[in-house]
């Protein structure tokens, strides 16, 4: 089991014919993920060269209709990525992942307001994130895919490099993962944290969690609630940032609109609080989580 | 991006959000000869004379004064022109005031805090207004969060009058006044929308004795993801306000910001970054910059993010930190190898690869011939840079 992608998964990928979506729809195809389409505007009907296999249109409406995709993957650059989440929304595409870095907030403020009007069933993972994997089965997105290991650990992350690391660290110890979902650092974003732990709650492929927070924010402190309240699976976590300098955030309303929170030791402490293991160093992240598990079946 | 305060005025001016009479001067003489021009426009002999950097907390450090005569503006022009202005913001060695504002002095009936920014939890834009302006507000949002309002703008309708004429009753403003101020609000947060502003901060926002409203200060923040859609904002970068190695960066496209420490980090992904300097901190160590070489860099970025952590005579030694994802292994050798090639490595150099292609990034270092320490993981990697910078003292 997993969430969000698998074996049905049938992937789009859009700005395939750009150099980042070229080179990582070819490593997806190589990991066993059902590449059934690309979309690059205008391109319609070429070949991407090394992914002949793959049929390219101009529109993600084609890709849906002619190769049913039910999934995309967006590499498309910053200036025309909102239009692009929007057009796989309307096409009928159900779990958007946007690796894009740097759309601007107007933009992604926008795109954020008519998915949750018209579009509530959608899911959108990003942008700026590395993507979605469920190791031995899927990967969409851009992580290495050969750190992962399948298992029962369900991985869910605001940074993409400390993604790969957790996974990189708890596949060495033997633990697998069930789905690792990065969720990407824009402030405007598709799915939370709330939302991938009430997943990985409910999925019955998920023994265990792991995440990631950094400085920023409250984000954090609202899944330690939600962990307290909604999830049995055991949780560690960690956050990045913890050594940040002050000062380097951005001015006054900043610091009120986030109500004293966001620094690294209020992340930390509201975790817990809710009697979440935290790793000290991100070198001990995969150990923290190994050390909870050997606890939790010692009592069982 | 950040800009003056003059600068915000301009665009405030442009887009019709009223704002007192002032002129900018680049030099004393012409502060000094702005002085008879804004007394003349304005009709009224009393001008304020304003330090333009970048940090807040002018006023607290003597970088704002009110003249009531011509002789005490001059003074006053004088006297701020050139000074080293330390506020809370600046950091102790402060900042050289090269650039002033001229401006007309008012009959101040209450001074507001009014100011715009992103809320992360809603992800809508937010107004933010309390009747406790021109006073440290980060104290009155602390101790009085309750004297803080808030509203969210709809996305799909913008901010509407109707929320100017709440947030007028909330905040005492009332009868022809508060029709000033729904005025005064369509204009702001129209520029705030159009010009992709990411912060903007009124404080204070004032109402007059003879009922108008206007903007007494203006600090803007754009989204810099944003300014493909605004080259003509790219003119008002002040590069005297920016360090030279983050204006290198910047040029590159990299995330950098400059610290105290000795050992420089080079890392990819702002999470692995933050975390680097985190790990250096818990072995003892002290990073000398953060540095995000981003996901798409090219072996030209990684040679000049590279040299830009070589060029800062604090580094003793350097911490390459890569788990590459959409960066490739290889292209971070390439990158360091031709830097270390154009400038040479006086400093030990630790490295620790890991991620897409990084059999042949390591088989690429390792054939360079380069001194080059490599690191098994983040923890190794972090203790032998550590050491290797304690060893270099």
């Amino acid at each position: 089991m997993s969430v969000l992608v698998g074996f049905d998964t049938r992937l789009v990928v859009q700005g395939m014919s750009g150099s980042a979506g070229a080179f990582h729809a070819k490593q997806m195809v190589e990991y066993g993920t059902k590449v059934v389409a690309g979309v690059t505007p205008g391109k319609g009907g070429s070949k991407v060269a090394g992914l002949e296999q793959v049929p390219l249109y101009d529109t993600v409406e084609e890709a849906v209709r002619l190769a049913h995709a039910n999934t995309t993957v967006i590499y498309v650059p910053p200036p025309y990525a909102a239009d692009a989440i929007l057009e796989a929304a309307a096409a009928g595409i159900e779990t958007i992942v946007c690796i894009t870095e740097g759309i601007p907030a107007r933009d992604m403020i926008k795109v954020k307001y008519v998915l949750d009007n018209d579009y509530p069933g959608v899911v959108l993972v990003g942008p700026n994130c590395p993507g979605v994997i469920t190791p031995g089965q899927c990967k969409v997105g851009i992580m290495p895919g050969y750190i992962h290991k399948p298992g029962g650990v369900g991985v869910v992350s605001r940074s993409g490099t400390l993604t790969y690391e957790v996974v990189g660290q708890l596949t060495k110890l033997g633990l697998g993962q069930s789905t690792a979902i990065g969720i990407g650092g824009d402030p405007v974003k598709g799915t939370d944290f709330i939302d991938a732990l009430a997943w990985f709650a409910n999925d019955p492929g998920t023994s265990s969690i792991f995440m990631i927070g950094e400085i920023g924010g409250d984000s954090e402190e609202r899944a330690a609630q939600f962990i307290a309240d909604h999830i049995d699976k055991p949780v560690a976590a960690f956050i990045g940032g913890q050594t940040a300098p002050p000062g380097k955030r951005m001015g006054h309303a900043g610091a009120i609109i986030s109500g004293g929170k966001g620094a690294a030791s209020d992340k930390i402490a509201a975790l817990k609080a809710a009697n979440i293991a935290v790793a000290q160093t991100p070198a001990e992240m995969g150990s923290t989580l190994a050390k909870v598990l050997a606890s939790a079946s010692v009592s069982a | 991006m950040k800009i003056h305060e003059y600068q915000g005025k301009q665009l405030f001016r442009k887009y019709g959000v009223p704002v007192p009479v002032g002129i900018a001067a680049m030099s004393a003489e012409e502060a000094l000869a702005a002085i008879p021009k804004v007394q003349q426009q304005s009709g009224s002999e009393v001008v304020v004379v304003k330090a333009q950097i970048h940090a807040g907390g002018r006023g607290k450090g003597g970088g704002v004064k009110v003249a009531k005569t011509k002789a005490d503006a001059e003074e006053a022009v004088k006297k701020i022109f050139g000074m080293q202005l330390v506020t809370p913001q600046t950091g102790p060695e402060g900042k050289k005031v090269q650039r002033l504002l001229v401006e007309q002095g008012l009959a101040i009936e209450h001074e507001y805090y009014l100011g715009m920014l992103l809320d992360r939890a809603t992800g809508r834009n937010t107004v933010m207004a309390s009747r406790e302006g021109g006073m440290d507000i980060e104290e009155v949002a602390e101790k009085h969060p309750e004297k803080i309002i808030r509203m969210s703008i709809n996305p799909a309708t913008g901010w509407q009058d109707y929320q100017s004429r709440e947030l007028a009753k909330a905040l005492g403003i009332t009868g022809k006044v508060a029709n000033e101020f729904a005025a005064f609000m369509r204009p702001l947060t129209r520029a705030y929308d159009e010009l992709d502003m990411s912060l903007l901060e009124i404080n204070p926002m004032i109402t007059t004795k003879d009922g108008k409203v206007l903007a007494l200060d203006a600090k803007i923040n754009f989204d810099d993801n944003a300014m493909f859609r605004h080259p003509e904002l790219e003119e008002l970068r002040d590069p005297n306000e920016e360090d030279p190695s983050e204006q290198e960066a910047k040029k590159w496209d990299l995330s950098y910001i400059a610290l105290d420490g000795n050992i420089g980090c080079m890392v990819n992904g702002a999470g692995l970054a933050m975390s680097t300097m985190d790990i250096i901190n818990f072995y003892g160590g002290s990073p000398a910059n953060f540095l995000d070489v981003g996901g798409g860099a090219t072996a030209e970025k990684v040679t000049a993010a590279f040299k830009i952590i070589t060029s800062d005579p604090g580094v003793k030694a350097i911490f390459v930190n890569i788990f590459g994802g959409i960066m490739k292994c290889d292209t971070i050798a390439e990158g360091v190898i031709k830097a270390v090639k154009e400038t040479g490595l006086k400093q030990p150099l630790v490295v620790r690869l890991e991620g897409t292609n990084v059999d042949l990034g390591k088989k690429m270092l390792a054939e360079s011939g380069l001194n080059i320490t490599a690191a098994a993981d983040m923890a190794d990697g972090a203790q032998k840079v550590v050491k290797a910078a304690k060893e270099q003292r």
